[in-house]
């Protein structure tokens, strides 16, 4: 626990340094993610990762030792060497994207664990630390790593806030740019090296395997909350920012696995829970697109139907009589497909609304209640009228699709429906342009 | 053919061509995907200041000819001019509408951002928009009747709002020539007359339009000049005298009651 403390408190200076470097990492990765994501290219990074492997063992091969910017280099040579692969097997082969994505992922992170093998079967092959850029371990960066790291994530986030103009615009409609004359090629490649030169700044934390997630998870939880793209961007940001903070602080103070063999926790799954745990609330508790507001909007505009098509057989049943005041019984609005599953529900409901009165087993319509009946009921004819003049639909069918649109009407499809009945309906409620089904029983 | 405009590249506003002039030349133009021709010898020559249909079946090539002048597909032969200069020369005075679908509407951006991207292109490099843009932009989206829907995300607007934005992001361009891939496909009524109103001030204003259009009924009421198109150019000039039975049948073939309905079109149109 005391080393916990020493670690958020940030007092040992090593152990700052990495933090920042995995948090300032996060950010980018957030940011560049969010385009990637945006433009459909989030797999890309997942090629990039697992092709950096190799990379990384070659870069060992030819400096000898354990060499951070050497690494780090010869990732991203083979990553882009794996992008440029994506790239020209989709132009110039009937092979699709993701087929092509899977080539290069398995056919480069396959050689990278055979060449990692040789390493490590030499005498001085620990030393490369292989082991750690494939889950990530943080802790074994030292402090120059983390500043570099750092640096890299940097000028990732300005190069961001500098492009975002053009790669808001490419990004969303590459047609449109072109025709306005920007190099939308330049453009996409500059976002490809972000994307490259972001994953692999990401391996020593998060590792070739899940440094993907990092890209995508904190992108995609943010773009629940916000419609907005420059608030997505700072979200995705925070998100990942926090992740890997609170991933690289986890992974190096959870109490380790027991076991002679243990060499404690990899970073790099820890940072992508972290992630995940965001995206996990966000999908469900997101004010407009989360699950939970989902459901609750059904549930609405359930309760909204129910008591509309209440309104609706009230109304009718009372129209032969002319007086849409008088008293009606539940028994009398029959138990058509209108009041499902627990019947009394709508009346209380309506009458909580204040659109019925009940007494004495008896209901009756409110002033309001009347004129929301009104409503719903020339809604419902102005489009019976609409589907048997406009849609060559018969009389005694239109009823059920009616029912199924009226509900879901915004004004002004309504308003155009008025329009185009223009002449044949008079203003009020039209009648019924087909039996009624308490008229036909009486 | 050689009445060509001098070329200007000053990004200021420019004076719309007078009458007479030549927006678009299109020479032996020939453009393939796979190596498949679907474009063929097209010879165009198309007059500043009126509104231009270019008509066909299906897989005719109509939106390819729009990409082949706006330089979205690279061109088999052939060359395209653009006020009498190279396209790249003239971007400036070119305004695009694509198809609706060729975008993600779920994209975070709400409808004035996307009219804003209109005046990217005047910005340049790295410059955000000033509050001029936003004013001009504000404008445009209040010229296709969507002032007050400025600020709703793009998904949650019906495909006749989404196609008026585009208009929209178009008229914040300010440009002299206007390319438009099926405006009126897929929109409301209400989006129908918006957008002929637009089209009829733009050609007030001189501006000239070349719209990629499906609908021959509407095709004399709306429209100065038309172009026939079936892979190769079948007629172009003047509706009155170019949208005749003969040349559709060229255009479209056998297929009759299709151009029973034009017909009828045409015999309603000429009058007026």
């Amino acid at each position: 626990m005391s080393e916990l403390l020493r670690l958020i408190t940030l007092q040992d200076p090593n152990t700052r340094v990495v933090l920042l470097g995995t948090a300032a990492l996060g950010v980018a990765a957030g940011l560049v993610g969010s385009f990637a994501v945006l433009r459909r290219r989030a797999l890309i990074g997942d090629a990039v990762a697992h092709a950096a492997l190799p990379g990384l063992c070659v870069a060992y091969f030819v400096v000898g030792d354990r060499s951070f910017p050497a690494f780090l280099a010869g990732a991203l040579a083979a990553g882009v060497l794996a992008a440029a692969f994506v790239a020209v097997v989709k132009a110039r082969t009937r092979i699709k994207e993701d087929a092509a994505i899977a080539i290069a992922i398995g056919g480069f992170f396959g050689l990278g664990i055979v060449l990692s093998r040789i390493i490590q079967n030499q005498p001085t092959g620990n030393r490369a630390g292989l082991d750690s850029f494939i889950f990530g371990k943080a802790a074994s960066m030292v402090g120059s790593d983390a500043t570099f790291i750092f640096a890299v994530a940097l000028t990732i986030t300005l190069v961001v806030a500098l492009l975002y103009k053009e790669l808001k615009l490419t990004v969303f409609d590459r047609d449109f740019a072109v025709a306005q004359g920007w190099p939308a090629l330049a453009i996409d490649l500059a976002l490809m090296t972000l994307i490259c030169v972001c994953t692999v700044a990401g391996l020593p934390a998060v590792g070739v395997v899940l440094v993907v997630a990092l890209l995508v998870i904190p992108a995609v939880a943010a773009r629940f909350w916000t419609n907005r793209l420059p608030t997505m961007l700072l979200l995705a940001a925070l998100f990942g920012g926090a992740s890997g903070l609170l991933g690289t602080v986890l992974s190096a103070t959870l109490p380790a696995p027991a076991g002679v063999l243990s060499r404690g926790w990899p970073t790099g799954p820890l940072v992508v829970l972290c992630a995940s745990a965001l995206f996990l609330v966000s999908l469900l508790a997101a004010p407009k697109r989360g699950l939970l507001a989902d459901l609750v909007r059904r549930v609405r505009l359930r309760r909204r139907i129910a008591i509309q098509n209440l309104l609706r057989d009230a109304y009718e049943h009372l129209e032969p009589r002319g007086d849409f005041g008088a008293a009606f019984r539940a028994a009398d609005l029959g138990a058509g497909p209108a009041h499902h599953d627990e019947p009394r529900r709508p009346f209380e409901r309506a009458e909580a609304l204040g659109l019925i009165q009940s007494a004495a087993g008896e209901y009756r319509l409110t002033g309001q209640g009347q004129a929301a009946a009104a409503r719903t009921v020339r809604a419902h004819r102005l489009w019976e009228l609409y589907l048997i003049h406009h849609a060559d639909i018969a009389p005694d069918h239109v009823d059920r699709d009616a029912d199924r649109l009226e509900h879901v009407l915004p004004p002004e499809v309504l308003a155009e429906l008025e329009a185009r009945l223009e002449g044949q309906v008079p203003p009020g409620v039209p009648a019924s342009p087909h039996a009624l089904r308490g008229s036909a029983l009486s | 053919m050689t009445n060509v405009m001098p070329s200007q590249s000053n990004a200021a506003p420019l004076p719309p061509d007078t009458a007479g002039g030549i927006s678009v030349e299109v020479h032996d133009l020939t453009v393939a995907y796979d190596r498949k021709p679907v474009l063929w010898d097209v010879d165009l020559a198309l007059p500043t200041a009126k509104l231009i249909a270019i008509v066909g079946p299906n897989g005719a090539g109509k939106s390819t000819l729009l990409k082949a002048v706006l330089g979205l597909v690279p061109i088999a032969s052939g060359w395209v001019s653009v006020f009498g200069s190279p396209l790249k020369a003239a971007r400036r005075r070119v305004g695009y509408v694509p198809q609706r679908e060729t975008v993600d509407w779920d994209f975070p951006v709400d409808a004035l951002d996307v009219v804003l991207m209109g005046r990217y292109g005047r910005l340049g490099w790295f410059r955000r928009p000033s509050r001029a843009d936003r004013e001009a932009a504000r404008h445009a989206l209040d010229r296709v009747g969507m002032a007050d829907l400025a600020h709703r995300q793009i998904s949650q607007l019906s495909g006749g709002q989404q196609q008026r934005v585009f208009l929209a992001r178009a008229l914040a361009q300010d440009a002299d020539l206007y390319f438009m891939d099926e405006p009126f496909a897929g929109v409301d009524a209400a989006t129908e007359r918006a957008i002929v109103v637009v089209l009829q001030d733009l050609r007030s204003k001189g501006r000239t339009v070349v719209a990629v259009h499906h609908d021959l009924q509407t095709v004399p009421e709306y429209f100065d000049h038309v172009a026939l198109l079936n892979m190769r150019l079948v007629a172009a000039g003047p509706v009155a005298s170019t949208f005749t039975r003969e040349n559709l049948q060229k255009t479209y073939g056998g297929r009759l009651t299709l151009l029973d309905e034009a017909a009828e079109a045409v015999r309603r149109g000429s009058p007026g």
